[in-house]
């Protein structure tokens, strides 16, 4: 799993995005604006998995979807193949999107229940006028048989299928373009345990075929740990800590992410009985008015008074570990 | 220690228009005082529809309870008039839920609700109630109780919400907590913080607790005893550390495998259960698990296996012996 081979695919740098909220009906105005993602920067490296990883309301959905630009951004941009996507035109961009695809993560809302599977698999070759009515059947059986399904599956529909199995579909439309980024959001978040492993077993096994690059959002750190290269902590939409797998699981840095691992169960009940945990006080503050300074010291164990005044800089403290921290030398 | 609860034989259907879905089929487990029960299992394997019928909150129709016993303290829950049935939910037996947002009525202030079991069981003055009500969300770890009092859930965050939902469920000193899925919808860093209470509010007040879920992860360091469910069946049952450390039964072995750990070091394919859970159309007279286990033998499409003692205290329902692959004798 692990990339030698450095070359930068996507570029994130200062990207933002606020959503207004509004007062009034008729004349509506903007009365404030939730930051739910504010000034992320990162790197994503082709033929790796990012991981990104934080609590509901973070931004990490939010992320994903702008990089892909079915949000437009507030401010920033987002590098790829030598072009600024958050400048392009419509025309050029649906153009670009043909090698960026999305695994969304509720299966039962993010396929048509009017469309058959083969409808659904092959709208993406339809849209970009990829293949005849022949080809689009082939290439369909072809994607379906790749996802582990049966190819004579195509003409069902979605609600004959279970939760794993749509997730499979959702997959294969996925890659019915031949992309090379996938930004999988809580891809399995809403399966049952035993259906997880299967569905993360064939998005591993998809990447090393197709030498596929994904960003893999998700709340769950294990799940994250199995999957990720490298991995991306999100608190209130901003990274905090951002490192290669192994070192942010034996070297946590930043507090949040400390806490965020000792917070998560480990199945055996010996280890249980010995851990420490980090129990982080009261919850998240909202986006509408993220606090001054650095976003995590309302709950933070370690903060100190520089904490409240400046935002701490998001930088590299050893080769390949980023940290936006003030405590941490 | 003396024996609280005990079930036996434990059977409830739900007639459908399809037919008659077999969601409990002799579901037999016993309570200690002051013991943790956890029982684990994926979506549709009865887990809830155990504990709902037990305390006759199955709804009639379309669900009934066609067999089995529950005894609490000697009696028969499943026999007790509607009075006196009304009389052991809240006050002796309390039960929290796993959705904080719904489970509260949205137009009565917090006081309201957690002093009513208060007013109803132990027939205490309002103010007498508001008091003790106080006291207790005091324990459960909202600051500055007194004056929350009067506010209304939709002020809560999910975390306090649920922190406000184990007060009203203590509220009466129960002496049987059940806990559905209580974390499931909670981040892992706000589950910590509830598991800890939870913890902390066992060894202080001493009741029992039956914790429903789905994740191996959190009730490993919470249970005395386990008990896995499979369509409609426990399908092993041991203490907590014996279970952990032997899985006995295909599946339980299966879900164990196919988590990834945060704890070990080395990279592993996740184990897939391959196939979907059975659905419980017809009472099983096989295997329920034997279309999806890799030791599936002919006995085990022949018969369904009952509970087997395979250790000390430690029981499974499966022919084989899953260290050695052969048959037990």
């Amino acid at each position: 799993m692990k990339t030698d081979n450095r070359e930068i695919l996507l570029s994130v740098r200062d990207l933002k995005k606020h959503f207004p909220i509004t007062q009034g009906i008729i004349i509506s105005k903007t009365i404030g604006a939730v930051h739910a993602v504010d000034g992320v920067s990162f790197d994503i490296h082709r033929g790796e998995t990012l991981g990104l990883v934080g609590e509901s309301g973070c931004g990490k959905s939010t992320t994903g979807r702008t990089i892909l630009q079915l949000y437009r951004p507030t401010a920033g941009s987002v590098w790829y193949q030598g072009k600024d996507l958050a400048k392009l035109k419509s025309e050029e961009l649906r153009a670009m999107r043909r090698q960026m695809q999305m695994i969304f993560q509720d299966p039962y809302a993010s396929l048509n229940p009017r469309m058959t599977v083969g409808e659904i698999i092959g709208e993406p070759l339809v849209i970009h006028k990829l293949a005849d009515k022949k080809q689009t059947q082939e290439r369909v059986e072809h994607l379906l048989d790749l996802v582990g399904l049966n190819s004579r599956f195509a003409n069902r529909f979605p609600h004959e299928f279970s939760g794993g199995q749509r997730q499979r579909i959702g997959v294969a439309r996925a890659l019915a373009l031949q992309p090379e980024l996938i930004v999988c959001d809580e891809p399995i978040s809403a399966l049952d345990v035993s259906i997880q492993a299967q569905v993360v077993n064939l998005l591993e096994d998809l990447q090393k075929e197709f030498g596929l690059t994904y960003l893999f959002i998700a709340h769950d750190l294990s799940m994250v740990r199995h999957i990720s290269d490298r991995i991306a902590v999100m608190y209130l939409g901003i990274i905090v800590e951002l490192t290669t797998r192994d070192e942010l699981y034996e070297n946590p840095l930043h507090p949040y992410t400390q806490a965020l691992l000792s917070a998560v169960p480990i199945p055996d009940p010996v280890v249980e009985e010995k851990r420490q945990r980090i129990v982080l006080e009261g919850d998240v503050p909202s986006p509408v008015n993220p606090p001054s300074g650095c976003r995590f010291r309302t709950r933070c164990p370690l903060a100190i008074d520089i904490c409240s005044v400046e935002k701490p800089e998001f930088r590299e403290v050893k080769p390949d570990h980023f940290v936006a921290c003030h405590v941490v030398n | 220690m003396a024996e609280l609860l005990k079930v036996q034989d434990l059977e409830t259907q739900f007639r459908v228009r399809e037919g008659i879905v077999h969601a409990v089929n002799g579901v037999s487990f016993s309570l200690k005082e002051g013991e943790t029960l956890g029982i684990v299992g994926e979506s549709g394997c009865g887990k809830s529809v155990t504990v709902m019928s037990m305390l006759r909150l199955i709804p009639s129709p379309p669900g009934k309870v066609v067999a089995g016993q529950a005894f609490y303290q000697g009696k028969d829950l499943l026999k007790m008039s509607d009075e006196e049935i009304r009389h052991v939910r809240g006050s002796q037996i309390s039960m929290v839920f796993q959705d904080p947002m719904t489970s509260f009525n949205p137009v009565l202030t917090i006081g309201r609700q957690v002093a009513e079991p208060l007013e109803i069981h132990q027939g205490m003055s309002r103010k007498q109630a508001y008091e003790r009500v106080a006291d207790m969300l005091e324990l459960v770890g909202i600051p500055k109780a007194k004056a929350r009092l009067n506010d209304y859930p939709h002020q809560f965050s999910g975390g306090m919400r649920q922190r406000v939902m184990i007060a009203m469920s203590l509220v009466c000193n129960p002496s049987v907590l059940i806990a559905d899925e209580p974390t499931t919808a909670l981040d892992v860093t706000i589950q910590a913080q509830i598991v800890e209470l939870v913890k902390e509010l066992r060894d202080k007040l001493g009741m029992a607790i039956i914790w429903i879920t789905h994740d191996l992860g959190v009730i490993a360091g919470l249970a005395d005893r386990m008990a896995v469910m499979y369509g409609g069946y426990i399908i092993e049952t041991a203490p907590v550390k014996s279970l952990y450390a032997n899985p006995t039964h295909p599946y339980t072995l299966g879900l164990l495998n196919s988590l990834p750990r945060l704890d070990t070091d080395q990279y592993r394919r996740l184990e897939s259960i391959d196939g979907l859970p059975p659905i419980l159309m017809d009472k099983p007279t096989s295997c329920p698990f034997a279309p999806r286990c890799t030791f599936v033998r002919e006995h085990c499409l022949q018969e369904n296996p009952p509970l087997l003692e395979t250790g000390p205290d430690h029981y499974a329902a499966c022919w084989v012996d899953t260290k050695t692959g052969r048959e037990r004798a």
